[in-house]
């Protein structure tokens, strides 16, 4: 059973409202699942709020009734007045703005509208994106945080060494009420440390190959915790590093990793496992590339009806990059271009001219959400194709699409010529 | 008739018994299941296409996505739950995830239950003792 604080016994006592109080019961509960000894205050929570992936099960639009029944997991209507814990918001369902291009309905707009009006009354920082790392929500090394959204959650792990688990809503909610989350998993040392080796002897030198690279790990090595050698080091950048996270976290379950003589808690080899035995040792080498590249590639008609690039959120390279290859180029006529990133670099996309350069091509720079999470996509679409391996790996199960997988060019290509011509390099 | 006893801890307590349905694969519940359906939908896992309403579900872990109670709130409002859950390695998102669905569930066992435990075996689980008894299929 979890040893409570007397500020954690006062918030279970009701002392310091309903909503405190209930968070603390679904806590307790948690923690008793994880067998957490005990809380830890934190400071930082990246909510998962505004999403639901069955609008048909959401019968009620007044937002403290859905806070209730969708985040305390109760029928009884409880009111939150304010959440004192720093926070950020995960993608919400649909573009808040351009929410008419996805097709989506007026009722989930107004859904949304009515979270937002929420999220505002109650100090909840609408920054709804997948990456909150990118938009202001950058912890600090060791900082104890409750991050929801399982690609972000390794980049602050392993790459900030900040600690958090993988949160989802329904702890998520409570932890930020609370300010207090179970001492479990990637908040302790000794689980941060390394459990197997792969020994990367192929070169990553572009965010494609990162993305390959997670999705092999993340088949492998599933919730451990896995050790990259590079065998030729380069330093990735965040692109990079957030396709590697993204891939690891769909195929598997990364929250933590390490990159020897890279990632903060990674100096040596030595020190990533921490004296630990090495449970396994992989070797990924250009065959295991080529395998992994052929298992995320499910399409065979070359015909492709939408490309979907930007997931996790674009960031600023990337929308700088795509804007280049779209310059004074025309999208196919059957071709639907979707580039999603957070509103916030949008803001800075729109203001260096990258909006306007997409869209005069024929393409739309969305924002705060992903066309997965609704299953909202053109009429007619049979084929997807994007540059992320988070994207290919979800599409088929949600949507019953086939899908391409390559690189920005491959799909940018793809975009113009309606056709897919990409291939391994 | 062969009997195995597995001793572990609770996750969420409750008793009931039922038949198992065991992956040897982790199952993530966003973008890996149909919750009004109650089927597992994932391109290629093993389970894809079966359903795993009123069985005993036994799985070595969660992975994925963070969306994965948000599902397993749908799976329980749609009335497709298992009737209980064995989950090998316990993590942030099946203990919540647990939490929210709202059956016996148990973790930590003294033999890894999808090694132990076949698909048609008939389980009775004590959840508040974490206490799975397996009668064997045939």
């Amino acid at each position: 059973m979890v040893q409570l604080a007397r500020d954690e016994h006062e918030m279970l006592d009701g002392k310091h409202g309903r909503a405190r109080q209930r968070a603390m019961e679904i806590l307790v509960q948690y923690a008793d699942a994880l067998g957490a000894q005990r809380f830890v205050n934190t400071n930082n929570v990246h909510l998962l709020i505004g999403f639901h992936p069955y609008p048909e099960v959401v019968t009620v639009t007044d937002g403290d009734e859905l806070a209730s029944k969708f985040l305390l997991d109760t029928d009884e209507k409880i009111v939150v007045d304010y959440i004192e814990t720093f926070n950020t918001t995960h993608i919400f369902a649909i573009d808040l703005e351009r929410w008419k291009l996805m097709g989506a309905p007026q009722s989930l707009h107004e859904l949304m509208e009515s979270i937002k009006k929420y999220c505002i009354r109650t100090g909840i920082s609408l920054t709804s994106t997948c990456t909150p790392y990118q938009v202001g929500n950058i912890p600090t090394r060791g900082e104890h945080c409750a991050w929801t959204e399982s690609s972000a959650v390794p980049y602050c792990n392993a790459i900030l060494g900040a600690r958090t688990n993988t949160e989802a809503a329904h702890s998520a909610f409570p932890i930020a009420l609370t300010g207090k989350v179970p001492l479990s998993g990637f908040h302790l040392d000794e689980n941060r440390l390394g459990d197997q080796l792969i020994q990367v002897e192929t070169d990553v030198n572009s965010v494609m190959d990162w993305y390959l690279l997670g999705y092999y790990a993340g088949e492998n090595s599933q919730i451990e915790v896995p050790v990259l050698k590079l065998a030729r080091p380069m330093v990735p950048n965040i692109s990079m590093l957030k396709g590697f996270n993204a891939a690891g976290a769909s195929s598997g379950g990364i929250m933590m990793y390490h990159i020897v003589g890279l990632t903060p808690e990674a100096p040596t080899q030595a020190a990533a496992f921490g004296g630990r035995k090495i449970q396994k040792t992989l070797n990924y080498g250009n065959a295991e590339r080529r395998q992994t590249y052929e298992t995320l590639n499910s399409a065979e008609d070359s015909g492709v009806d939408v490309i979907n690039m930007g997931c996790p959120h674009y960031s600023l390279e990337q929308l700088r990059d795509v804007a280049r290859l779209l310059d004074g180029k025309k999208v196919h006529g059957n071709v639907t271009l979707w580039i999603w990133t957070a509103h916030q670099l949008k803001d800075i996309a729109d203001r260096n001219g990258y909006t306007d350069i997409i869209f005069k091509a024929g393409g739309q720079v969305m924002t705060d959400t992903c066309p997965l999470n609704t299953n909202l996509f053109p009429p007619g679409t049979k084929v997807v194709a994007t540059d992320s391996a988070k994207q290919a790996h979800y599409t088929p199960a949600i949507t019953g699409f086939d899908v391409w997988f390559g690189s920005m060019q491959d799909c940018i290509d793809a975009a113009i010529t309606g056709k897919w011509r990409g291939e391994l390099k | 008739m062969t009997q195995v006893v597995l001793k572990g801890r609770k996750v969420v307590g409750g008793v009931t018994e039922g038949e198992a349905l065991v992956t040897g694969q982790a199952i993530s519940t966003w973008g890996g299941v149909n919750a009004v359906k109650g089927i597992i939908t994932e391109r290629r896992h093993e389970l894809r296409g079966q359903s795993f309403k009123d069985k005993i579900l036994v799985f070595p872990s969660a992975k994925g996505s963070s969306g994965w109670s948000t599902v397993a709130q749908v799976i329980r409002m749609a009335d497709q739950s298992p009737k209980a859950m064995i989950v090998r390695d316990i993590n942030s998102l099946t203990a919540i995830g647990a939490v929210v669905l709202r059956v016996p569930t148990v973790t930590d066992l003294d033999q890894d239950p999808t090694e132990v435990i076949a698909t048609g075996d008939w389980i009775k689980i004590d959840g508040d003792r974490g206490i799975v008894e397996i009668i064997k299929k045939g």
